[in-house]
C-alpha cells in the first residue's frame, strides 16, 4: 500500500517469521504446521473460517500460547516468548477484540498501567503530553485525561493501540479489530494503520470482512483447519469470491435470492414508545412500527442511536418510559423477561460474551438457557440431564458447532462458534418474534451465509424478524422492509431500499425530506 | 493480556523467579495432584518445623494419626467434630455458588442453635413429649431462625443492593450477643453461664444409645447428625447439579447478565439462595446443640464453625460431596489439637495445609519460571 516504491518484495526485509507452528488444544489441534510471514511496512491480513486458528496462531506470537513446536524470529533472530512481556520487548504488541483496560482510570493511567518506568513518584501531565503527542503522530487524537468509561469504543481501541505503541511495539496484531466499530470508525482506523505502516511499522489483521481485507491489506494468508491453504497472497488482482473460496473450500453465495410471500399476521407492535439509556438520557424517543409473520424488519444506524435500547425494551430487559410493546397481542413492554420468552420471544444479544452466554458452563448448559423450564429438557423440578444432552449434541451437528465435546466450558470456544451456541438456542425454538442484534458479527463468510439461510428459513416458518445490522448489504439483501433509526426516532421505512436513500437517513434526514428524484428512483 | 509479576530477588543474584499466568487450561488431574502434593508438601514443611522445635517428626504425625484416626472411638470423636463444619461448608458453597459472600454462617448457626433451644426452653412444647415430636420440631425451629438470619441479608441485597459481606458479617455479632442475652439472663441455669440441660428426648440419638445391642457402639458418641448433613450434602448436590433451581443458581454465579436476559429472577434467587443457605447453617447449630452439647451455652455454640465452613467451602470448590471428606480431614484436625496441645503444632500444620492448598491454586493459574537477570528487566 504505502510502503516504499522502489523495493521489491524480495528485498523487503521479514520482520516475523513462524515456521511450522504446531499448537494443540485438549480436543483440538488449533494449528498444525502453519507458517506465516510478516514483510516491514506491510498489512498483511489473516483469513480463515471460525475455528481455523488464527487468534491462536497470533497469541503464540505474542506470547499468551507457547507452541509445542515451531520456530519464531523477530528480525532474522531466533525467540521463544513465554509471556507476553517477552513478545512486547521484541516489538510485539497485540489488541485483543475485547479491550483490556481499566473504566475508572484516564487514558494515561491505562497506557502506564503495569509498565516499570514511571515509579510512585510519576508526574503524569508530563506523560499526558508525551502520549498527546504519539496519538497526534499516528492521527490517534484522543484526550489523555479522559476517563476511559467515557469513550466511544473506536476511541477505546485507539487507546488500546497507544498503549502497544508507547511500549515501542514495531508490529501490531489485531485481532478482529472492526467487528466493533462502526463503518465510519473503520475508515478512520485504517487510516492510522495506514500511518503506521507509512512510519515503517507492520500490522497482522484478522478479519471476516472481505471487503475490508481488499481494501487495507496488501497480502492476505489464510488458514484452514490450522493449516496453512494460502500463505502471502497479494490482495491486488485477487476478489472477493477468490479469498472466499480460499478460506472455506467453496462458492460462496453472497447475495441471497429470497422468495416472494405475502406477511402474515401481525406479530410485533411496538406504539409510541420511550426509553432511557443506561445514562438516564433519553435514547429512544417516540418509535412506531409493525411487524409481520413471514417477515424480516431491517433496522439500519449507525451505533448509539438507540437500537440497542430498542432491542432490550422488546426482550424485556429494559423498561420503557412511555408507549408499550405488544407482541402477538400481548403487551410485553414492561413485563418480566420470562414473559416474553415464554409468548414466542428469540433474542440474540449484540454482546455474545456478557449477555448472551454464560463462559464457565458447558455447551450443554448454554443452549438450554430458553428451554430449561419445559419438557423435555426438564421434568417437574428436575433437569432430565440426558435429554438436555441430546439437545446440545443435536444443535452442534446441525448447525455445525467446531468444540471438541458439549460438556466443553463456551469460553473456549472460539467467537464464530460461540455465535452459533448463540444462534442455534434461539432459532431452534421455532420462535414467533426473531430479535437478531448484529447476528453475524465475528463470523466466518460461510457461517454468515449460513446464517443469512437460517433467517430465511425462519421467514418461510412464518417468523417475525427484527433484524438490527450495522452491515448495510447483509441488512439490504434480507429485509422485507428497511427503517432507519436515528437519534431515536424512525427517519422512515423503505421497501425497496437503495444505498444512497439509507445513508441519507442515517445521517438523520427523514425519508420526506429526501429529494424527489433519489426516493423515487428507489422503487 | 494479564501482566506478568515479579519477585526481584537482590540485584546481584543472576537468576530470578517470574510469575507467568498460565493461558492454556491444565488437564483435569494435574489439579488433584496438585492438591495432594501441597498437601505432603504440608506436611513436610511442618515436619522440619516440628524437628527443628526438637520432636520426632514421624512419632508427632503419627501421634496426630493416632488421636484422629487411630481407634473407633477417636475417629467417633473426629467425625463429631467434623458434623458441624460440614453443615457451615454446605450453608456456604450454595451462596457462594452464586457468588453471594455470606460470611454470616456462623450468625445462622448461633441463631439455629438457639431456635432449637427455644423449643426446649421458651417452652414451646412440655419437657414430656416424645422424641418423635421434639426432634422434628427443633429441626424445624433450627432451620427457620437460620433462613431468617440468612433472610435479612439477602433480602437487604435484592432490595436496596446492601453488600452482603458487611451486613450477614454485622449479623454474626447480633447473633452472638442474642444468645448470651437469654444465656446469662432469661435461661441462665442458677445464674451459671448456660441454660438447663435439656431433656433425653430432645436429643439426637448416638451411637452409644445402641450399646446394649451392638457392643461396638459402645461409648460412641457420633449422632444423628451427621447422617443427615451427608444426607443433606446429597441432595444438595443433586440440587445443584441437577435441579432447575441449581441451574438457575449455576448460571447466575457465572453470568448475572445472561441469567437475566435467560429470564431468571435474580431478586428472588439471591433471598432464597441466602435463605437456604442459612437454613443449613441452622440445622447445623440444631445439630451441635441437641447432639453434643445438650444445653444452650455461649463458647461451644459461637465456636467459629461458621468461619471454618467458608475455607471448607472453597477447599471442596463448592461441592457439596468433596465437602464432606473435607470436613472429616478438618474435624480431624480439630480434635487433633485438643489431644496433643491446647493450640500449638495441630493449629500450625493446619495453617500451612492451607498456605499450600492456596499455594496450588496459585500455581494452577500461574507458572514459575525461573530466569537470569540479564535476559529480563
Ligand atoms: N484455550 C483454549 N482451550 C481449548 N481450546 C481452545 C482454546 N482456544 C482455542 N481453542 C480451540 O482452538 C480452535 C481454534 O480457535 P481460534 O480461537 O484460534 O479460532 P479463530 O480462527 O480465531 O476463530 P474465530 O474466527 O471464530 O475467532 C477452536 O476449535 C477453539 O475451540
Ligand atoms: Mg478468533
Amino acid at each position: 500500500m504505502d510502503h516504499p516504491e522502489t523495493q521489491t518484495p524480495a528485498n523487503i526485509p521479514l520482520v516475523v517469521t513462524m515456521k511450522g507452528i504446531v499448537k494443540r488444544f485438549p480436543g483440538v489441534l488449533a494449528n498444525d504446521h502453519a507458517d506465516f510471514e510478516l514483510r516491514q511496512g506491510e498489512i498483511h491480513a489473516l483469513l480463515g473460517e471460525n475455528g481455523a486458528g488464527k487468534s491462536t496462531l497470533m497469541n503464540v506470537l505474542a506470547g499468551l500460547y507457547s507452541a509445542e513446536a515451531g520456530i519464531i524470529t523477530v528480525n532474522h533472530k531466533e525467540v521463544e516468548f513465554h509471556s507476553p512481556k517477552d513478545a512486547i520487548k521484541a516489538g510485539i504488541g497485540m489488541i485483543h477484540q475485547h479491550f483490556m483496560l481499566v473504566p475508572s482510570q484516564t487514558v494515561t493511567e491505562n497506557i502506564l498501567l503495569g509498565m516499570d518506568q514511571p515509579n510512585f513518584r510519576m508526574n503524569i501531565n508530563q506523560y499526558d503530553q508525551k502520549i498527546a503527542e504519539l496519538g497526534q503522530h499516528f492521527g490517534m487524537e484522543v484526550d489523555p485525561k479522559a476517563k476511559i468509561w467515557q469513550l466511544s469504543v473506536g476511541e477505546q481501541q485507539r487507546v488500546e493501540i497507544l498503549k502497544m505503541l508507547y511500549r515501542g511495539a514495531n508490529v501490531l496484531i489485531m485481532d478482529e479489530p472492526t467487528a466493533v466499530l462502526a463503518p465510519q470508525e473503520a475508515e478512520v482506523l485504517f487510516t492510522t494503520l495506514r500511518t503506521m505502516v507509512a512510519d515503517g511499522k507492520s500490522v497482522i489483521f484478522i478479519s471476516h470482512k472481505l471487503q475490508e481485507v481488499m481494501a487495507i491489506a496488501d497480502r492476505v494468508t489464510v488458514l484452514r483447519k490450522g493449516k496453512v491453504t494460502a500463505a502471502g497472497v497479494p490482495t491486488l488482482g485477487s476478489t472477493r469470491q477468490e479469498l472466499a473460496r480460499l478460506m472455506v473450500g467453496r462458492d460462496v453465495v453472497f447475495q441471497m435470492e429470497k422468495t416472494k410471500q405475502e406477511p402474515g399476521e401481525v406479530v410485533l407492535q411496538v406504539q409510541n414508545v420511550h426509553a432511557e439509556n443506561d445514562k438516564g438520557l433519553p435514547a429512544v424517543r417516540g418509535m412506531s412500527f409493525e411487524i409481520r409473520q413471514g417477515e424480516i424488519y431491517g433496522l439500519a444506524g449507525v451505533a448509539g442511536n438507540g437500537q440497542r435500547e430498542l432491542s432490550q425494551i422488546i426482550s424485556g430487559l429494559r423498561k420503557c418510559t412511555e408507549g408499550k410493546i405488544l407482541l402477538s397481542g400481548k403487551e410485553i413492554s414492561n413485563q418480566p423477561t420470562q414473559f416474553a420468552i415464554e409468548n414466542g420471544l428469540a433474542y440474540v444479544p449484540e454482546d455474545r460474551t456478557h449477555v448472551g452466554s454464560a463462559p464457565n458452563l458447558s455447551m450443554t448448559d448454554n443452549v438450554i438457557m430458553k428451554n430449561y423450564r419445559h419438557e423435555p429438557i426438564s421434568r417437574g423440578w428436575m433437569l432430565d440431564i440426558p435429554q438436555a444432552q441430546h439437545f446440545a449434541q443435536k444443535l452442534k451437528d446441525a448447525y455445525n458447532i467446531v468444540v471438541p465435546n458439549i460438556d466443553t466450558p463456551v469460553r473456549l470456544l472460539s467467537g464464530g462458534n460461540l455465535q452459533r451456541v448463540i444462534l442455534a438456542r434461539e432459532i431452534s425454538g421455532n420462535p414467533a418474534l426473531l430479535v437478531a442484534v448484529q447476528p453475524t458479527r465475528g463470523l466466518d463468510v460461510g457461517a454468515i451465509e449460513g446464517i443469512h439461510k437460517l433467517l430465511l428459513a425462519q421467514r418461510e416458518a412464518g417468523a417475525a424478524i427484527l433484524l438490527i445490522s450495522e452491515e448495510l448489504e447483509e441488512l439490504l439483501s434480507l429485509s422485507d422492509r428497511v427503517a432507519v433509526i436515528y437519534e431515536g426516532r424512525l427517519m422512515g421505512e423503505v421497501r425497496e431500499p437503495d444505498l444512497e436513500t439509507v445513508g441519507l437517513m442515517m445521517t438523520g434526514t427523514p425519508l420526506d425530506q429526501i429529494a424527489a428524484p433519489i426516493a423515487t428512483g428507489a422503487k | 493480556m494479564a501482566e506478568s509479576t515479579q519477585i526481584n530477588s537482590r540485584k546481584r543474584f543472576p537468576f530470578k523467579l517470574q510469575f507467568e499466568p498460565r493461558l492454556d487450561t491444565p488437564p483435569g488431574w494435574f489439579s488433584a495432584a496438585l492438591q495432594i502434593g501441597a498437601v505432603i508438601a504440608a506436611l513436610i514443611l511442618g515436619g522440619i518445623i516440628i524437628a527443628v522445635v526438637g520432636a520426632n517428626p514421624f512419632a508427632t504425625y503419627a501421634h496426630i494419626a493416632g488421636a484422629s484416626f487411630g481407634s473407633i472411638g477417636v475417629l467417633s470423636d473426629t467425625l463429631v467434630k467434623a458434623t458441624p463444619i460440614l453443615f457451615t461448608a454446605l450453608a456456604c458453597s450454595i451462596a457462594f455458588r452464586m457468588k453471594l459472600w455470606n460470611i454470616g454462617a456462623e450468625g445462622q448457626f448461633i441463631m439455629g442453635a438457639f431456635g432449637a433451644s427455644a423449643v426446649v426452653l421458651a417452652p414451646l412444647l412440655p419437657a414430656t413429649t416424645s422424641a418423635w415430636i421434639f426432634i422434628p420440631v427443633m429441626m424445624l425451629a433450627g432451620i427457620s431462625f437460620g433462613a431468617m438470619w440468612g433472610f435479612i441479608p439477602g433480602i437487604l441485597k435484592a432490595r436496596f443492593k446492601v453488600n452482603e459481606i458487611i451486613s450477614s458479617l454485622m449479623l454474626n455479632y447480633i447473633a452472638i450477643s442474642w444468645m448470651n442475652f437469654w444465656v446469662f439472663g432469661v435461661w441462665s441455669e442458677g445464674g451459671f453461664q448456660m441454660s438447663p440441660k435439656f431433656p433425653q428426648t430432645a436429643w439426637l440419638p448416638r451411637l452409644l444409645d445402641f450399646g446394649k445391642s451392638v457392643p461396638l457402639f459402645r461409648g460412641l458418641t457420633t449422632h444423628l447428625g451427621l447422617l443427615i448433613g451427608i444426607l443433606v450434602a446429597i441432595i444438595l448436590w443433586f440440587v445443584i447439579y441437577r435441579s432447575k433451581w441449581g441451574y438457575e443458581i449455576r448460571l447466575i454465579g457465572d453470568n448475572p447478565t445472561a441469567a437475566n436476559y435467560a429470564g431468571i429472577n435474580i431478586s428472588k434467587n439471591v433471598v432464597m439462595a441466602m435463605m437456604l443457605s442459612g437454613a443449613l447453617a441452622g440445622l447445623g447449630g440444631m445439630s451441635e446443640i441437641t447432639g453434643v452439647i445438650h444445653r444452650l451455652q455461649t463458647s461451644p455454640v459461637a465456636a467459629g464453625y461458621g468461619f471454618t465452613g467458608i475455607i471448607v467451602a472453597w477447599l471442596a470448590k463448592l461441592n457439596p460431596i468433596v465437602a464432606i471428606i473435607v470436613s472429616v480431614l478438618f474435624g480431624a484436625l480439630l480434635l487433633a489439637g485438643r489431644e496433643i496441645q491446647p493450640s500449638g503444632i495441630p493449629k500450625m500444620i493446619q495453617g500451612i495445609i492451607l498456605v499450600c492448598l492456596i499455594a496450588s491454586d496459585f500455581l494452577l493459574r500461574y507458572r514459575v519460571r525461573i530466569v537470569r537477570v540479564g535476559e529480563e528487566a
